[in-house]
């Protein structure tokens, strides 16, 4: 670890929270409607919509009306998206008459982008055309992060006030997250993108002949677009293969720090939007404590696995001063991988712009495990906020067990139906991580698709379902993807992880709304103070990570002592 | 459910056409206005002919060269297509090993490289694949072991070739930010120039 490295970590993270903080408080007013500067332009295509869609923006949806909503908008748009990747051949913008894909893969790639997971089960230059991944794919991205987003803001207000029927409107809040806030950034982050080297053009490839020769066919794309709202969607579906890594995606320094500015902007501004729709900024304070908790920790430990370079290869004559090398890009070196890496699955965004297949295990597992936790540290755009709320209860809830108190949060008393229904989210992870990567590992069909052995192999079985359940979409990239079984399986815990989680948070939502508010009473718990912050830690680290310890040992951990030890598989 | 599908149909369209349509075309015109050599990928044209992308690593074999790092990308085999074979700086694949560090066949090809790397300690992008395949850099130290038998191939004095290495050697900006690095392509393409006048 050298103090330049820190000092560019601690750069990009600085960066983060200060423009989090206005943009959080920009959310919290145009998730009520209320005009920003943005109006002029874009206020008759948000009412050109509604007019069209037939909708009233001011007609509030009780919890039911919303979650409703939020799935048939959803399931549409999953529809589409599988019928465009399945038709591919016949759709335009196909200059090079790619063929569709087959239906498991389909499937596969649709669930992924409408989960906001970005699983990356094809190769993206090699299977689809610039047409697919423009309205595909990033048209998805745009709307699985305003899904989740949403449904954050319809959960913040479950406790702005007492006595309420309805969590806002669906139809409305899509659009006035897609219109004045994930387009405007988009747009302007694409030209910045542009302009540090990252291509936007429709011509498929260019043809060059090298220096010494050869033929290099260098794909090219409309990337730039794609790419700002991949990051800022925590989306992570990258254009090319390499994804985050390719050096079009990512050509320099810069462009790895703004777009791992990009990925935490939305997550951690909504800890200030949260702040702000409760009224009370200090609660959205203690949220971004715990997260900034675990982003720090982790990436001191991610950082010091990677800096001291891999024991094997310096026994062989290697320099290890400049970390561990194998699948990571010169031009990022260590701090910026393993801070990029780091950021992408503490969100559950999932680019990568270093191999994590190659990390050293404590590395890797480092990554493997902020997704285990639930994707709330932060997490996704909007999904991390409601999956921090969720431990938030439970963490209340304890702490009520130890007093003998009726727990609240913000003024809501929390009871037996909300702390059944928080329970039920928060183990459908396990359920799906650890039985489909159990299953997995004992079937044939599946076992096939490792692509290292040991130790090694379980983690890459175990990251794929992680990775899938917590909607994240990086992967141990060594395992073949696309095959009947992961195609099948990962589609399905990427389903689970994302609305069989979602349904009951919103129920819980549903019931708080309705709840009168007490007021603070000296026996209130205060919930914006560094004893809550410490109990809301212990929580995740039990509730959300200790359930892992034993398959972790079985692979990082295992595969960290041996090699030690000096064996290889 | 009934009165909620218009509105859910609706807004697919249109947030489809808009952000999947209008918008990417839109700033696919304006970058192209706007970035013209970035937008198309950062193309270099010699006498009129495209010889790479600025961004984009390329494979050296020539004793004459730098090389780039090893890399780890395949095409798919000409003989059978259901396998592959190795293709380093397949800029229409990009790839990586993905092996793990405890991986036997990775130790067996780094054993392999190093036989040809001179001396130890060997920097590590020697002898490492990158992430995309595509890693268009070295490290600096990975250039200067590569001077001498460059010089010797062109007959060149071996100040000359390290002139040319300091010239195209990127420091992080303000001393912390990126590494320290030596653009491949750009240095070979500069040493070919300069035999060329």
């Amino acid at each position: 670890m050298t103090i330049s490295g820190w000092a560019e970590i601690c750069l990009v993270l600085a960066l983060i929270v200060l423009a989090a903080w206005p943009v959080g408080l920009y959310i919290a007013r145009i998730a009520d409607g209320e005009r920003s500067f943005l109006h002029p332009v874009l206020g008759p295509i948000e009412r050109g919509f509604y007019a069209l869609a037939g909708v009233d923006p001011a007609r509030g949806m009780a919890w039911r009306g919303y979650a409703v909503a939020l799935i048939l908008l959803n399931t549409l748009h999953f529809l589409m998206l599988y019928a465009m990747l399945r038709l591919q051949f016949y759709l335009p913008l196909n200059p090079d008459h790619l063929a569709g894909m087959s239906p498991r893969l389909a499937f596969n790639t649709a669930m992924s982008f409408v989960t906001n997971t970005n699983w990356q089960a094809y190769g993206g230059e090699t299977t689809l055309s610039p047409g697919s991944q423009m309205w595909g794919l990033t048209s998805h991205m745009f709307v699985s992060a305003a899904t989740g987003i949403a449904a954050a803001l319809a959960i913040s207000r479950a406790f702005a006030a007492g006595g309420m029927k309805t969590l806002g409107n669906f139809w409305a809040d899509m659009t006035r997250i897609v219109l004045y806030l994930l387009l405007p950034i988009a747009v302007v982050g694409a030209i910045v993108l542009v302009a540090l080297g990252v291509p936007q053009t429709l011509a498929t490839h260019a043809d060059a002949t090298t220096l010494e020769g050869m033929k290099q066919t260098i794909s090219l794309g409309p990337v730039a677009f794609m790419e700002v709202i991949k990051e800022l969607g925590t989306n992570g579906g990258g254009y090319f293969n390499a994804n985050s890594a390719h050096p079009f995606e990512n050509p320099n320094a810069w462009s790895t720090m703004f777009e791992a500015w990009l990925v935490f902007l939305i997550p951690i501004a909504l800890t200030f939007t949260f702040g702000r729709i409760v009224k009370d900024a200090r609660q959205g304070y203690a949220l971004l404590a715990v997260i900034g908790i675990f982003v720090i920790a982790a990436i001191a430990i991610a950082y010091a696995a990677e800096a001291g370079g891999n024991p094997l290869l310096t026994a062989l004559g290697v320099d290890p001063a400049q970390g561990n090398m194998e699948g990571k890009e010169l031009r990022f070196g260590i701090p910026l991988s393993v801070l990029f890496n780091v950021i992408t699955t503490a969100s559950s965004c999932g680019a990568v712009n270093a191999m994590l297949d190659s990390y050293m295990p404590l590395g890797g597992m480092t990554s493997m495990f902020l997704i285990q936790l639930g994707e709330i540290v932060p997490g996704g755009v909007g999904s991390g906020l409601y999956g921090l709320l969720v431990f938030a209860l439970i963490a209340v809830f304890v702490a009520g067990l130890m007093v003998g108190r009726t727990p609240e949060y913000l003024g809501k008393k929390i009871q037996a139906k909300e702390v059944k229904l928080a329970m039920l989210a928060v183990l459908i992870l396990p359920l799906a991580i650890l039985g489909f990567a159990a299953l997995s590992l004992v079937v044939p069909a599946a076992t096939a698709s490792l692509g290292n052995a040991g130790p090694h192999g379980l983690s890459e079985m175990l990251y794929a379902f992680t990775s899938a359940t917590g909607n994240n979409g990086s992967a141990f990239a060594g395992l073949t993807a696309d095959t009947p079984w992961l195609d099948t399986t990962i589609g399905i815990a990427m389903l689970l992880g994302r609305f069989a989680f979602l349904i009951p948070v919103l129920a819980i939502a549903g019931s708080l709304a309705e709840k009168v508010k007490v007021p603070a009473s000296s026996g209130t718990f205060p919930t914006h103070g560094p004893l809550f912050v410490g109990l809301l830690c212990g929580v995740i680290v039990i509730m959300g990570g200790l359930q892992f310890m034993p398959a972790l040992s079985l692979g990082p951990l295992a595969e960290h002592f041996t090699l030690l030890a000096g064996k290889t598989f | 459910m009934a009165n909620a599908f218009r509105p859910a149909f609706v807004l697919v369209v249109l947030l489809t056409l808009l952000t999947g349509l209008v918008a990417p075309l839109a700033m696919t015109g304006l970058a192209g206005l706007a970035f013209p050599f970035e937008a198309g990928g950062s193309l270099i044209e010699d006498h009129g002919r495209i010889i790479g992308s600025a961004l984009i690593g390329q494979n050296f074999t020539g004793a004459g060269y730098f090389h780039p790092r090893p890399s780890a990308t395949t095409e798919p085999d000409p003989k059978d297509a259901s396998k592959t074979v190795p293709v380093p700086y397949a800029a229409d694949n990009s790839n990586a090993s993905n092996l793990a560090p405890t991986a036997k066949a990775l130790i067996d090809r780094v054993k392999g490289d190093l036989a040809s790397a001179g001396p130890a300690p060997v920097p590590a992008d020697a002898v490492t694949t990158s992430a995309s395949g595509l890693d268009p850099d070295i490290s600096p130290e990975n250039a200067r072991r590569q001077i001498a038998r460059v010089a010797s191939a062109r007959h060149w004095p071996e100040d000359r070739v390290a002139a040319i290495v300091a010239a195209h050697t990127e420091a992080p900006f303000l001393g912390f930010l990126g590494e320290t690095r030596v653009n491949v392509l750009a240095l070979n393409h500069a040493l070919d120039r300069m035999q060329a006048p």
